[in-house]
């Protein structure tokens, strides 16, 4: 059984059809690219499968459950978490407070526990600290632990999104342009610790890229994503040298010969 | 072992050491701070314990002989408004009995008073507030016991202390302006009060007691309760828009929640209506009323910094990333108000019963200008600044009574101040880590050799 299932996604915003019938079958342990260029909706799709919004039509499951109507939070307790293109992080919290915030959904002590310290809020809240600790090791940001996210050079701050997304236990990952505005020195560390948590973790990902060559690196299976619709899916071999695929991205050629 | 490996809290090098090594001498200001570093929580106690009892028995002697017309009661600023020429007696009088024993006392005993704090820093934290709560108490209780205008200055200042800290649960941690709360604080004050006095007293609106006044005293934190979760069960009424509005909006409905609650009870004539009821028995003794702001305090604490409380901060931040890390922004919304509502209540019920006389218009805007001041003056998302906040601006505002009118330009003139240059507000975004205050102070004078 496919860990995520996606099928005939349909969304509009007012008017402007934004995904058309979008598919996706996600196997465990499996990294997939998706590309496209600006505006074609990528960030939609997750938006639509992470359940900020929900699909017009279709059809999105995870584990064979269906996840359209539940509240965000709801799904990303069941195993689905994401990072943002934009990095949305908490500017008043300290490190440790990002990774520990996302151990949320874990908690049991309840809200007696919150109110009145209960030992039982003290041992859960140890235990988190010391995952919370591991993850934030995992991603080489241990040691800002104490710092507000905003006084964290930008590739720390994208690892910390990434460690925040990790303390959920996620099943599939997505993340959302994760070498956005990155040196290649830190594009190639990124590779790494991807890599890693692929490795480690063993969780799917699915993985929103406009630098081909990071795709290429990555993944295996390609998805190609252009005004909402899907227009090829393969190898990179295949989408590298699929058409369709060079019209999106460069242009048509007779229309620049027409110009001339 | 363990006091030896403690980082000093606070760095600054005592004056012997300083002096050795020759640096630059420092400012007056410099040495005074540095001198009492080492003083921990517990020395300050002691301090002010015996400018209290030096007070109560030297207290009339020293007014005398400086020429005050009777012991000034809140520091001398009455006395120095009304009658600028004994500024320079009270001036003495306030060094003679507050300034001067306090520094000593605290200073003197830093060495046994450090040696304590470090047994107690060892045993239980329990154990360790209880006998800092206790002392504070003890010197509230003798300072109080003096005239019955400290008296109701310091149990309104407590009751502040409550509605700030309550308000800044929605205000400041969780970043919504909410400005509801005398609405809440209604909620609690009227269900307390036709609660005790239904049961308890002899009202023209209620009938004969139907209880013996001797259970009263002890059915009044029940009464307080139902009075807090009233108000709680009213703030549903703004927590539920709030799933959908921010900003500005919320601040509208939170006001139309006010203004609502205020023409009801206005209108309704069995508690009443704009008369209000009076005649309430006086339960809201001094230890009743700090017991129920250390409650307030430590619980208000406990949820903040637990991670259920951190969330409130990650849904002001940003919601959608609090949403995609599973937090439940819709609980942790109607928490936030339903917590802060409950206190706010309970407060309100307090102050009910300290004034015995409550009114609706005494839950208007007004009061919600005052408890906002008090928030933003202390600080944004902080527990100490909210105490902060409720004492000095409470203190202020009662020190600055002589003034009349003037008062009503200086205090917002402050408040600009603060807003120009510390803009959420003096003491904003501390955590209050009890165990880490009352730890001994290892640097300096202090130092237990």
């Amino acid at each position: 059984m496919p860990l995520l299932h996606v099928s005939d996604m349909t969304y509009y915003f007012g008017g402007l059809r934004a995904v058309y019938r979008y598919a996706l079958t996600l196997e465990p342990g499996e990294i997939r690219g998706l590309i496209g260029p600006n505006g074609a909706g990528k960030t939609t799709v997750f938006n639509l499968i992470t359940g900020i919004l929900t699909p017009t039509e279709g059809t999105v499951e995870m584990g064979g459950r269906s996840l359209i109507g539940q509240q965000p939070h709801q799904i990303a307790a069941q195993g689905l978490g994401r990072t943002f293109q934009n990095l949305l992080l908490w500017r008043h919290m300290t490190v440790e407070e990002h990774v520990k915030m996302a151990h949320y959904s874990q908690l049991r002590y309840g809200l007696i526990g919150a109110l009145f310290g209960t030992p039982r809020r003290i041992a859960e809240e140890r235990r988190i600290a010391e995952n919370s600790m591991r993850l934030m090791e995992i991603f080489d940001v241990a040691r800002y632990r104490n710092l507000l996210v905003g006084n964290l050079p930008y590739g720390a701050q994208r690892r910390v999104e990434m460690a925040r997304a990790m303390a959920i236990n996620p099943k599939v990952l997505l993340l959302d342009e994760p070498t956005a505005g990155m040196t290649p020195e830190e594009l190639i560390k990124m590779i790494g610790t991807i890599r890693q948590i692929h490795r480690d973790f063993g969780v799917a990902i699915l993985l929103i890229e406009h630098r081909l060559k990071f795709v290429m690196e990555l993944c295996r299976r390609i998805q190609t994503l252009v005004f909402g619709e899907v227009i090829a899916e393969g190898t990179p071999e295949e989408i590298q040298n699929n058409p369709k695929v060079i019209e999106a991205y460069l242009g048509k050629e007779e229309i620049a010969a027409c110009n001339w | 072992m363990r006091r030896d490996e403690q980082p000093p809290a606070n760095t600054r090098p005592s004056m012997d050491e300083l002096s050795m090594q020759g640096q630059a001498p420092l400012s007056g200001m410099q040495r005074i701070r540095a001198a009492f570093a080492g003083v921990p929580i517990l020395g300050w106690l002691v301090g002010i314990l015996c400018a209290v009892f030096i007070e109560r028995y030297f207290g009339d002697e020293i007014s005398y002989q400086l020429y005050l017309p009777k012991v000034p009661v809140l520091f001398g600023c009455l006395i120095m408004f009304k009658k600028p020429l004994l500024i320079p007696s009270a001036l003495a009088y306030v060094t003679l009995i507050y300034v001067v024993p306090i520094a000593a006392s605290a200073r003197l005993s830093a060495v046994f008073t450090n040696r304590i704090a470090a047994v107690l820093d060892r045993g239980p934290i329990a154990l360790s507030c209880l006998i800092h709560v206790g002392l504070l108490y003890a010197a509230l209780h003798y300072w109080a016991d003096l005239s019955d205008y400290r008296l109701l200055v310091l149990k309104l200042t407590m009751i502040a202390v409550m509605l700030t800290l309550s308000i800044n649960l929605i205000n400041g941690y969780m970043g919504e302006f909410s400005c509801s709360h005398p609405g809440f604080m209604a909620l609690g004050a009227y269900s307390s009060s036709v609660l005790t006095l239904f049961f308890f007293g002899n009202h023209s609106l209620f009938g004969p007691a139907l209880l013996p006044a001797a259970l009263g005293p002890y059915c009044f934190p029940l009464a307080l309760i139902i009075g807090g979760l009233i108000a709680s069960a009213g703030a549903l009424v703004v927590a539920i828009p709030s799933f959908r509005t921010r900003g500005d909006y919320l601040a509208i409905i939170s006001l139309a929640f006010l203004f609502i609650v205020k023409s009801l009870i206005e209108n309704m004539e069995w508690v009443g209506g704009p008369r209000g009821i009076s005649g309430h028995p006086n339960w809201s003794s001094l230890p009743v009323v700090y017991m129920w702001m250390i409650a307030c305090i430590w619980v208000i604490n406990n949820f903040v910094r637990s991670i259920y409380g951190k969330a409130l901060n990650a849904l002001r931040d940003n919601e959608m990333a609090a949403e995609a890390m599973t937090v439940n922004t819709r609980k942790t919304k109607m928490v936030a108000f339903m917590l802060g509502a409950f206190w706010a209540g309970v407060a309100g019920g307090l102050f009910a019963h300290v004034m015995r006389f409550v009114n609706p218009g005494t839950f208007g805007i007004q009061r919600l200008a005052e408890i906002l001041a008090m928030l933003y003056f202390g600080g944004l998302n902080s527990v100490v600044g909210s105490i902060f906040g409720a004492v000095s601006i409470n203190l202020i505002s009662e020190m600055l009574r002589p003034l009349e009118l003037y008062k009503w330009i200086v205090i917002p003139l402050i408040l600009i101040l603060v807003m120009i240059y510390r803009p959420s507000g003096l003491l904003a975004f501390r955590e209050f880590d009890v165990k880490d205050i009352l730890r001994p102070k290892h640097t300096g004078v202090g130092r237990g050799e």
